[in-house]
């Protein structure tokens, strides 16, 4: 996979990995880890991404795989470039199971 | 060496805290995942797409009443409800977390179930044929003799860390229905001059580098089946190559270095070996043939299943495809597919699970295989139940009639759950068998394996398929490329790749007309797919799958 992904301003990326403790997928933003990734951190510098990385790694106790990956700028905050994060940001496709699901969710509760 | 372990209950609860023990220890930093990644593994624990995945070992797919519940309970408690089955006869959740996996082990444990050895480098499940101590063509009840592999090989200190994943496979019918030709080490009972024993296979396997096994001894006594199964896996532990792992499968080892080179190795490790086992698996392999007992069957009349048949179209159609000859008079091995339209291939929800755990207790003798085509099976069913048990299933919509027919497609979860998939492989089922059951074709189709792999590992086996499918990446779009010609059971064969490969919604149309193409040629219905490829080759049909190229 796109693991070894390097952004640039033209080819954004952003840093995603697993919940420890549940597994779920997250996306790395301004004050952590989110499971919405519309909110992630879209790093259009390599240097900051490295940092970034850094850091997410160091945080071990929290996240599991963390890995930089092509996205690009969305109405809504960051978008999927490849189909393996599109599936990833959605859930399976023979279940609405997944982040399709918690995001239902949590659009009726508001 | 080998000892007969008294009280397995002990041993997996004691693995389960193990295991509860090394979670709790990641949680608080003690371990870093690259030190716990292993411990996760070798207890069935993936990390995939959207969760933690957690596969359970079914022994050669034999399973009881009582440990479908407690599957179902797990579906139930700690997934979405539903698990999984897969080609090596096991269950897989695709939704556990992390957290409740030593709960979930604990709950395994008290039925003598665990997830050890489901994954990583070492000797995987045993598998079998499904119909095991009922077919009517079996040799010998390949059960005891996958037992006794299963009890020594696990935790078999020196098989921890092979080069690579090591796979086997026990055949017991004259038809083989496990798929030995696919298997590191493929084992086929057979008879000679009035001893039982083994014809040996080795060297199989799909994969990137798909290979047919070969013979490596003609007959094994079944005394020696240990001795010279260790000495086949000691003797890839030392020379199986560990720098590449796309080369440290069996089936390089022995590409590389010859079939003759290995067999003069593993005898001489055998007969050095042999000598270490003092007869603890000869006594152990006659406790497991006891336990592996036959039933107590009934005899009973049929008349009633006979009438039903005649009233009942879709009983008889179900009966046609659904049910496999049994060695007792009156009695047959139900294959409860798990293929129902819009189902996922091989996905069974709790109230599922616990109805076919009711089922065979009301109506099969409490047994219940797994089969590694992800299908149930019922392996020893009176025939005067069948009209009830057919009516149960038919209400929980699990009595589709068709078994081995187009629609009963092994596929992978592809990339809606793995994290090694290239693409995906459930729609592209779904889509073949609905368009198959819409357009009315599947019957008179007749016998026909799709299979269904999301990448070049092949868990789909796509490779034996009368037709493959493999989903691939091409620059960023799902692409399928065919093969066509593979089988898994009457003449082993490694499907052959058709031509370039198709986008996602070019898939069924391409299918379509191919077996439109085969209708077209077969001699008559007794003259499946794969035996007008074996007749015609490969030209008819690559004609009709590229019908542009065909003109030109």
């Amino acid at each position: 996979m796109s693991k070894a992904f390097t952004p640039t301003a033209n080819k954004p990326g952003v840093i995603t990995a697993n919940d420890l403790r549940e597994g779920f997928n997250v996306w790395m933003c301004d004050d952590g880890w989110t499971p919405d990734p519309r909110k992630a951190t879209l790093y259009e510098d390599e240097a900051i991404a490295e940092l970034a990385m850094l850091q997410a790694i160091g945080q071990a106790d929290r996240v599991v795989g963390p890995y930089i990956v092509e996205a690009k700028r969305g109405p809504d905050g960051p978008e999927p470039v490849h189909f393996r994060e599109a599936f990833r940001q959605r859930g399976p496709s023979n279940y609405f199971h997944g982040i399709q699901a918690e995001q239902q969710a949590e659009a009726s509760n508001v | 060496m080998f000892d007969v372990r008294p009280v397995e209950i002990d041993y997996v609860q004691h693995r389960a805290q193990q295991f509860r023990d090394q979670v709790a220890r990641r949680l608080d930093g003690s371990l870093t995942e690259e030190e716990f990644r292993p411990l996760r593994l070798m207890n069935g624990v993936y990390l995939q797409l959207h969760a933690y995945m957690l596969r359970v070992a079914v022994p050669y797919g034999t399973i009881n009443p009582d440990q479908m519940r407690t599957l179902a309970l797990l579906a139930q408690k700690w997934d979405k409800g539903y698990g999984h089955w897969t080609t090596r006869q096991n269950i897989q959740y695709n939704w556990p977390k992390l957290v409740d996996i030593p709960d979930m082990l604990d709950e395994l444990a008290k039925v003598g179930m665990h997830a050890i050895q489901t994954s990583g480098n070492t000797i995987r499940n045993v598998t079998t044929d499904a119909f095991a101590g009922a077919a009517f063509d079996e040799t010998a009840d390949p059960r005891p003799y996958a037992e006794l592999l299963r009890s020594w090989s696990t935790d078999h200190a020196e098989f921890q860390f092979l080069p690579r994943k090591f796979k086997i496979a026990i055949s017991g019918g004259k038809k083989d229905r496990a798929v030995i030709a696919a298997h590191d080490i493929g084992l086929r009972l057979k008879e000679q001059d009035g001893k039982t024993g083994f014809e040996v296979w080795i060297g199989g396997g799909l994969g990137r580098t798909p290979l047919l096994g070969q013979v490596v001894r003609d007959f094994l006594p079944e005394e020696d089946l240990l001795p010279y199964v260790e000495a086949i896996i000691a003797t890839y532990n030392l020379a199986g190559r560990r720098d590449n792992k796309y080369k440290a499968r069996i089936k390089i080892t022995v590409m590389e270095r010859g079939l003759d080179v290995m067999r003069a190795e593993i005898e001489e490790e055998f007969l050095a070996r042999r000598r270490d086992f003092h007869g603890a698996d000869r006594e152990a392999l006659a406790i497991f043939k006891d336990r592996f007992h036959a039933p107590a069957f009934r005899n009973a009349a049929t008349d009633g299943f006979e009438a039903e048949r005649q009233a009942n179209p879709a009983f008889r159609s179900w009966t046609d495809t659904n049910l496999h000859q049994h060695r007792i008079e009156g009695y047959a091995s139900v294959i409860v597919t798990f293929k129902a339209p819009g189902q996922t291939p091989g996905d069974a929800s709790a109230e599922q699970m616990r109805l076919i755990a009711d089922l065979a207790e009301r109506y099969g003798h409490s047994d219940i295989r797994i089969m590694h085509d992800q299908n149930v099976a019922l392996p020893h069913v009176h025939k005067s139940d069948l009209p009830a048990l057919y009516a149960e299933l038919k209400a929980a919509g699990l009595a589709t009639a068709n078994a081995g027919l187009t629609s009963d497609i092994i596929a992978c979860p592809g990339m809606d759950y793995c994290a090694l998939a290239t693409a995906r492989s459930i729609p592209i089922a779904e889509e073949i068998a609905d368009h198959f059951r819409s357009v009315g074709l599947e019957e008179e189709i007749g016998n026909l394996n799709i299979r269904i792999s999301g990448c070049i590992n092949a868990c789909g086996h796509h490779h034996l398929g009368h037709i493959g499918i493999l989903g691939l990446d091409r620059a960023g779009i799902e692409n399928y490329q065919i093969t066509l010609g593979g089988d898994a059971y009457d003449i082993p064969a490694i499907g052959q790749r058709a031509g370039a490969g198709f986008p996602a919604e070019e898939v069924v149309p391409a299918i379509d007309r191919l077996l439109r193409a085969y209708l077209e040629v077969r001699e008559d219905e007794s003259e499946r797919f794969i035996d007008a490829y074996r007749r015609l080759g490969q030209a008819p049909f690559k004609a009709a799958l590229y019908p542009e190229t065909a003109d030109a």
